[in-house]
């Protein structure tokens, strides 16, 4: 492990210290180290989402980020968004909505909602087609997503 | 007296909806156990050798590898399979495909494992290759030397490399087409679709202290994997425990044995607990795809539309190993005829062995390929008779007492309905006035087509219909009442995602009139739970469901008996009220709850409360007095859904591209217990067809698999699925389905292609016999090109 890096981060708003090897991806940190295991491995190269998280507000795919380079970052995953509202707004409405079937590509379709939101507070269709485009789902036709999407944005409106 | 349903028919989220919204829910990547070694699998890098030998010193010298099992570890006479037992869990004396599992490593990381993979060395002697089925028919050389003699459970008629044939007849199909006014002969061909479930397939096995093992694998079925790793391992199924987690999608590709057997091995031999997931590569090139079809269809018709004769011939890519292909085979040419009337139809193909991964199941289990075939052939038709194509279905297709292909009755058919609302729903009607004077006529009629095409693209409406089973084999339920009056549902069925822990606890809540609330749904567990052949065959809410009915009905006869003690009168005299009590008939206020029979029964009289039934489908497939059949390999298959989609495409003039505009499906699902869940298996399933339709193409260069990444294998994104996607419930109340249900995961994707094919035509006026429509197909055909 001499070409380890020690690394501090944020995880969930929790300091996280972690000597990692140069090349270990934070999705390999994140569920192998951390357990956090929200984040799916699909592909392991940045085609399905399944993997995607939040880093300093930002929504990135964690098989393609490497631990070492999130020095000072602060890292927020499925299991640390519950008191974030709009996580909270999607989450009710992909379940009231079916918007999930196996579950499996959800908690990377939730991130990249939320980061969609942020740019975006009142998405249209096509919008919220063309924003989420980079996160495959097998089960669902996808309209259900896209409707939770705008159910979810329109609850958040002040 | 009928009461309204309180549970079936309702729309109710999925019951494990929360934890997967919170990233809780686990599937088999997210299990870890203290102490536990990782696996690799080391492929073949041949299509066709022998192996002459191994050398594993170097890989066994490496730091932190605990154990290495190849071939040599598993009997001559281990081997499995659904059909033909022709597999064993690793390469033996022979490799058949590129990719194929040739040994295993398990080793205290991930790293060091496929590390030791790569330092076994193989000594191997190459073989000629067989890539297509007519390579192989034609070849001396044997994929399987000795294919005659393997175990098998049904008259397969394997000979050389034709691992198995299927026919069936109905009439006489020359006197047919002799009578036929017209004779139309076409061939179609479909390519390899991988399943891509975005849960890659992987298992972690433990062997406990008294040596059995215990195994989580992503899995459609855990009697399954229980079943095929005893035979693979030659152990009794007393040794073998399997589970589940939750499952990532399947479609197919999990419900016969993936790793499950070598990681059971390597878990026996380092007496620890192994894990192993495959990569995206590995779970493209060594699990299953969707068989490519070559099919001729020859139909003759009466100049008035009526259909009379039809032959259907197809030839099958097996891959390398039998798998659940012959069963693929047999229910493809079971649907070929297509749910029409005609009074001679002979169904007829080979299944042939190639140096490829093996295909098997995949959601509509070689209907899609054979529907493609058929229903574009009677557009063809349509347009040569100058009919409409739905008309000219309508006019034949199976109604009131009309029986499927081998003469098997229909206990429901809602199909001349889902025909009806489909065309209706998508304006059908206005879109052919429409296309008869001008192609581009405004319309401004709302909610169907036709709509304008944009400058420099064609559009146009395309229709196509199928029938499909849902059913097969055993099921059983297991409905006990706890202490407190609530229950526990146990099927040992596997939730694949598509919804059936929360359909099936619908269905026991609302036969014991409690609420959902009060059902506590039991993972499969081959300990615990009855058996379940599978969730597969679109049979789980049909076949579960109706086992549910049957513990249900035995619980309530039993809470009937304690409640007539306790208030003192007959049983004929009670039923089941809502809210979890038994009342004498007509005195709602003479009741006695749950909670206080379940007490009694625990702790005083009668004993606890535990209901049961299982049963097997028992309806003949054929009618030997109506048809002669040759290897059929589903003697008693199922209830037969049916399924009508219409498709608006526009195809683009310059680059050939073809985009499905909006769609709409109905489906006769007998009654949908869970409407909601129900439109999402519509959908998925349009969204399936579209991508099997347009884009999705496994590739070979030469015997190895091109494009196995999702950077090379594209599966539908939101750029590909339409928003307007239409999903339609038909309920025709089948006879013999719990509340009278049947299945909808594989109807609703079957007729989609084909609709597809139709929109192309009647957009460009190309016809394409070859799957996918890509663009560069579409543009070489219309610019008359082949």
């Amino acid at each position: 492990m001499s070409d380890s890096l020690h690394v501090e981060i944020k995880v969930n708003d929790s300091p996280v210290a972690l000597d990692v090897p140069l090349t270990e991806t934070l999705l390999t940190s994140l569920r192998d180290r951390l357990q956090l295991t929200g984040a799916k491995r699909g592909c392991n190269q940045g085609v399905c989402g399944a993997c995607t998280v939040m880093v300093d507000g930002v929504a990135v795919r964690a098989c393609l980020s490497l631990t070492a380079n999130c020095e000072g970052q602060s890292v927020l995953t499925i299991e640390g968004a519950g008191n974030d509202r709009a996580i909270a707004a999607l989450q009710d409405a992909f379940i009231e909505a079916a918007a999930l079937q196996c579950g499996f590509c959800t908690p990377g379709q939730l991130i990249a909602a939320r980061a969609l939101l942020e740019h975006n507070a009142s998405p249209s269709v096509e919008d919220v087609s063309k924003g989420m485009s980079g996160n495959l789902c097998r089960c669902t036709g996808y309209n259900k997503i896209i409707d939770a999407v705008r159910m979810a944005a329109r609850r958040l409106q002040p | 007296m009928s009461a309204p349903f309180e549970s079936v028919g309702r729309r109710v989220p999925r019951i494990e909806s929360r934890e997967k919204v919170e990233g809780r829910a686990q599937y088999i990547a997210d299990l870890y156990r203290t102490g536990m070694l990782h696996g690799a699998i080391l492929q073949s890098p041949f299509a066709h050798a022998r192996i002459r030998g191994y050398d594993l010193t170097g890989a066994l010298a490496m730091p932190g590898v605990h154990a290495i099992v190849t071939g040599d570890d598993f009997a001559q006479s281990n081997r499995m399979g659904a059909f033909i037992k022709d597999e064993h869990a690793l390469a033996k004396d022979k490799v058949r495909y590129v990719g194929e599992p040739v040994a295993a490593v398990a080793a205290d990381t991930e790293a060091i494992a496929r590390a030791a993979a790569q330092a076994i060395r193989v000594a191997y002697e190459e073989l000629p290759v067989l890539l297509t089925p007519e390579q192989a028919l034609a070849s001396g050389v044997h994929i399987h030397e000795g294919v005659e003699g393997y175990f098998k459970v049904l008259d397969a008629g394997s000979r050389g490399n034709l691992c198995s044939r299927t026919e069936f007849a109905e009439g006489d199909i020359e006197r047919g087409f002799g009578e036929s006014d017209l004779v139309f002969e076409h061939h179609y061909e479909t390519q390899a679709q991988a399943h891509v479930a975005l849960e890659p397939c992987g298992a972690l096995v433990e062997v406990d202290p008294q040596g059995r093992l215990t195994i989580w694998s992503a899995n459609q079925s855990v009697f399954r994997v229980q079943a095929c790793v005893a035979e693979a391992l030659g152990l009794p199924m007393t040794r073998i425990r399997c589970l589940t987690p939750r499952i990532g999608g399947a479609f197919g590709n999990k419900m016969e044995p993936h790793v499950q057997p070598i990681v059971a091995a390597l878990a026996l031999k380092a007496r620890r607990t192994v894990k192993l997931v495959l990569t995206r590569e590995e779970d493209f090139e060594m699990v299953r795809a969707r068989h490519p079809f070559k099919v001729r269809v020859k139909t003759g018709v009466n100049r008035d539309g009526t259909f009379v004769a039809r032959e259907v011939e197809v030839l099958l890519d097996c891959g390398a190993f039998a798998d659940d292909s012959p069963g693929v085979l047999g229910y493809s040419l079971l649907c070929a005829r297509g749910p029409y009337r005609f009074a001679h139809a002979r169904c007829h193909g080979r299944l042939v062995y190639t140096n490829k991964l093996r295909f098997g199941a995949f959601r509509g289990f070689g209907n899609p390929q054979v529907s493609f075939a058929g229903e574009s052939q009677i557009d063809d038709i349509a347009e040569q008779l100058g009919m409409d194509p739905i008309e000219l279905r309508l006019k034949n297709i199976l109604r009131g007492d009309d029986r499927a292909l081998g003469g098997q009755m229909l206990s429901s058919n809602g199909l001349k309905e889902c025909v009806e609302r489909v065309r209706d729903a998508s304006g059908w009607a206005r879109s052919t006035q429409a296309s008869r004077s001008s192609r581009s006529t405004e319309d401004s009629g709302g909610g169907g087509a036709p709509l304008p095409s944009a400058p420099g693209k064609k559009r146009a409406l395309g229709f196509a219909l199928c029938g499909h089973i849902s059913g097969l084999l055993a099921s059983g339920a297991i409905v006990r009442m706890l202490e407190d009056g609530t229950v526990v549902l146990n099927v040992g069925a596997n939730d694949i995602g598509q919804g059936s822990d929360t359909v099936l606890s619908q269905i026991c809540a609302e036969a014991l009139k409690i609420p959902l609330e009060n059902v506590v749904f039991v993972s499969p567990d081959t300990d615990g739970s009855p058996f379940n052949w599978g969730t597969t065959a679109s049979r789980v809410t049909f076949m579960t469901g109706r086992a549910v009915i049957g513990a249900a009905a035995e619980v309530e006869k039993q809470l009937k008996q304690q409640a007539s003690e306790m208030l003192e009168c007959a049983v004929e005299d009670l039923e089941l009220v809502s809210g979890g009590a038994v009342a004498v008939k007509g005195v709602a206020d003479k009741k006695i709850g749950f909670f206080e029979i379940a007490k009694r029964s625990h702790w005083f009289a009668g004993g606890p409360i535990i209901g049961s039934h299982t049963w097997v489908y028992d309806r003949p497939t054929v009618d030997p007095k109506r048809a002669a059949v040759i290897g059929l390999p589903f003697p008693r298959i199922g209830a037969y859904s049916f399924s009508a989609s219409v498709v608006d495409v526009e195809v683009d003039e310059v680059t050939g591209a073809a985009q499905v505009k909006r769609a709409w499906s109905a489906c006769d699902v007998g009654r949908a217990i869970n409407p909601l869940l129900v439109e999402g298996q519509i959908e998925g399933g349009l969204a399936q067809g579209i991508g099997y339709a347009l884009v999705e193409e496994m590739v070979w260069d030469g015997a190895r698999l091109a494009n196995p990444t999702l950077m090379d294998y594209k599966i539908p994104t939101t750029g590909e699925v339409p928003y307007e996607l239409h999903s339609i419930i038909v309920e025709s109340q089948d006879a013999d389905g719990p509340f009278g249900a049947k299945g909808v995961g594989e109807v609703c994707l079957v007729p989609v292609p084909a609709a597809i094919g139709n929109a192309v035509r009647r957009a460009t006026g190309v016809r394409l016999f070859k799957l996918p429509l890509t663009a560069e197909r579409i543009l070489r055909a219309t610019l008359g090109k082949t």
